[in-house]
């Protein structure tokens, strides 16, 4: 699979990174080889193999249904680049 | 045992310019689970906090942190499901729909796409009885329900120029319940809601809060020409139906119902001017009473789902869900059905009475070793009838069940009339204490007395003869005599044995 210009600017849109128009050819390429490296794993036939999801058996941990966090607003806040009256102040999001 | 046979209503047809249309109609609720903590952190799900007060470094997605779900929310979800005849999925997992959102810091929302925690169920939205006194009700699959993340909350109207952001919902578990598309108008969608709330909060897993948003719906919308839809029933390929728009977080009944009949509209127009519809994410504006697109939403669709590497797939046991089973209550079907059964209620004052579970436990209170009919009518008519005006809920009753239950015992023994009962009530209602007391003290007693009854009936009779005469021609006419002898023993007197007494004296 190769990725295309359109692919590669969409993709940047997708995940709000800026990308300049003149990057963008070497940015597919790059892309593009990323996923015929990994493409290499379709020759490695897995018909009825369940898909790993740990390298040891482990369950899911859980966490019991009582309230330990939270009570830290200045902490949250503290990395924001705008913060006011206790909310994060963003550039205006409007449906 | 639970009698479920009922009819199903006809679905909703509405005439355009040139032919007849149906409505199909499919819903996915978000309902908060109701817990103490979020799905996956620590932090409080309590309503109304300070700004960012309820949220954990994961919730606000600090780089490092890792999420750990919480088994509660979990088991609620398993008991929706199991309240919904579904389906329990043994295996689950849980996987990341990204898209770029401020309130959303994480920058996707873990949901469960591929492997949901509950698959198939149903649910029973009664509509009431029809003509023939027959239940009128539609069987709505259900196709799915899987825990995800709630987003938090933007407020727009601080600052002429910024958006203010509050993660507290951001990380809450809610349920999502996704329908087939079994609905076919806009009254059974809004009844659907309204059964779903109402079963989720006899089950406790969540408080059904609509005007906070806990309970909210994205409403699929499509039009067809009549037999298109058995067409689909038959063989379930969605061809046969036309192509659907979604109306997005609807939390109201009110709004639910103007939105599907403005959108089936808006539908029928483009396509009887030859158009075709575009599946598309609408806005509800109730203000304008209208839905508009929502085109910002059309890129954002590329969701780029992937099973979430930070959490392990969701294995649970048998016996555990089974431990969830044997704890389930009773759920409003078989409430109803027992209230028409073993009290011989009628259908509608059954489903006023199961409407609320608070409501029903304090009906079952007042009726426990009494007439169940007599106290269906005291809790319906003079209880709610009260609360109803004064806007109070079932807890903040001033008249407990066992005092009710009091005022039907004095009224089962004969001992207070009926209107003296509303007297009653209106002093428990007001001033409270213990109806007997109250009675006794206040001279609340029907005469049974029939020795002061007939001396008093004896008196009223010879004193008119003319009246007598008249009675006799007409004896429609003997109730003055009763009202007389009534008056004359100050309201106390039993009016059952005065218009028997009266009868018999005038040779009726």
């Amino acid at each position: 699979m190769s990725i295309d210009i359109d692919t590669a600017r969409r993709v940047a849109h997708l995940a709000r990174i800026a990308v300049k128009e003149q990057d963008l050819p070497a940015l597919a390429g790059e892309l593009s080889g990323i996923l015929s490296f990994m493409e290499q794993l379709n020759e490695v036939d897995v018909t009825g193999i369940e898909p790993m999801t740990s390298v040891t058996p482990m369950r899911l941990k859980r966490r019991e249904d009582v309230v330990t966090d939270g009570g830290q607003p200045e902490k949250v806040l503290s990395n924001a680049p705008d913060a006011r009256e206790g909310f994060f102040a963003v550039p205006k999001v409007m449906e | 045992m639970l009698d479920l046979t009922f009819t199903a209503p006809q679905p909703k047809v509405i005439s355009g310019a040139k032919a007849e249309w149906e409505l199909v109609i499919g819903l996915e609720v978000h309902a908060q689970v109701a817990s103490n903590a979020k799905l996956f952190s620590g932090a409080s799900t309590t309503f109304g906090a300070e700004p960012n007060a309820n949220v954990a470094f994961v919730d606000a997605a600090m780089p490092g942190m890792l999420p750990v779900v919480n088994e509660f929310c979990v088991a609620q979800a398993v008991r929706t499901g199991l309240g919904l005849k579904a389906q329990i999925n043994l295996r689950s997992a849980f996987d990341r729909k990204n898209y770029f959102y401020p309130d959303l810091p994480q920058g996707y929302q873990i949901s469960q796409l591929y492997h949901p925690i509950v698959g198939e169920g149903e649910v029973i939205v009664d509509m009431g009885p029809g003509p023939d006194g027959k239940t009128i009700a539609r069987l709505v699959r259900i196709e799915r329900i899987h825990l995800e993340q709630d987003a938090g909350k933007s407020i727009h109207d601080m600052d002429p120029n910024m958006s203010f952001v509050d993660l507290n919902r951001t990380g809450v578990a809610l349920m999502e319940i996704v329908s087939r598309p079994d609905i076919r108008g806009p009254e059974e969608a809004a009844a659907y809601v309204a059964k779903l709330r109402q079963i989720l909060r006899y089950l406790g897993t969540c408080d059904g809060n609509m005007q906070n948003g806990n309970l909210r719906a994205d409403v699929n919308v499509s039009v067809c020409k009549p037999g298109q839809y058995e067409k689909y029933q038959a063989t379930q390929d969605f061809s046969h139906l036309g192509t659907r728009c979604e109306i997005k977080n609807m939390n109201s009944l009110r709004f639910i119902q103007a939105a599907i009949d403005y959108e089936a509209r808006r539908q029928i127009a483009i396509l009887e001017d030859g158009g075709s519809i575009v599946q598309e994410t609408r806005l509800y504006d109730p203000d304008k009473g209208e839905t508009r697109s929502m085109r910002s939403k059309e890129e954002a669709h590329d969701y780029r789902y992937f099973p979430d590497p930070d959490l392990l797939p969701l294995e649970i046991e048998q016996a555990w869900v089974d431990d969830i089973a044997a704890t389930m209550p009773e759920l409003p079907d078989a409430r109803k059905a027992r209230y028409m059964g073993d009290f011989g209620l009628t259908d509608y004052d059954a489903s006023v009475l199961t409407a609320e579970k608070e409501n029903a436990v304090f009906f079952e209170a007042v009726a426990g070793g009494r007439d169940g009919k007599t106290a269906a009518n005291w809790v319906i008519n003079e209880l709610f009838g009260r609360l109803n005006k004064e806007s109070l809920t079932i807890a903040e009753s001033p008249v407990s069940a066992a005092q009710l239950g009091g005022v039907l015992d004095l009224i089962g023994s004969g001992e207070i009339s009926g209107k003296m009962a509303k007297d009653l009530f209106e002093i428990l209602w007001t001033e409270g204490g213990t109806p007997a007391e109250i009675a006794a003290a206040r001279g609340m007693k029907q005469v049974t007395d029939t020795g002061a009854i007939e001396a008093a009936v004896d008196a009223i009779i010879a004193a008119n003869p003319a009246q007598v005469e008249k009675a006799r021609a007409n004896a429609k006419l003997a109730g003055w005599f009763t009202g007389q002898v009534l008056k004359a023993t100050g309201g106390k007197a039993n009016p059952a044995v005065v218009n028997e007494m009266v009868a018999r004296k005038l040779g009726l």
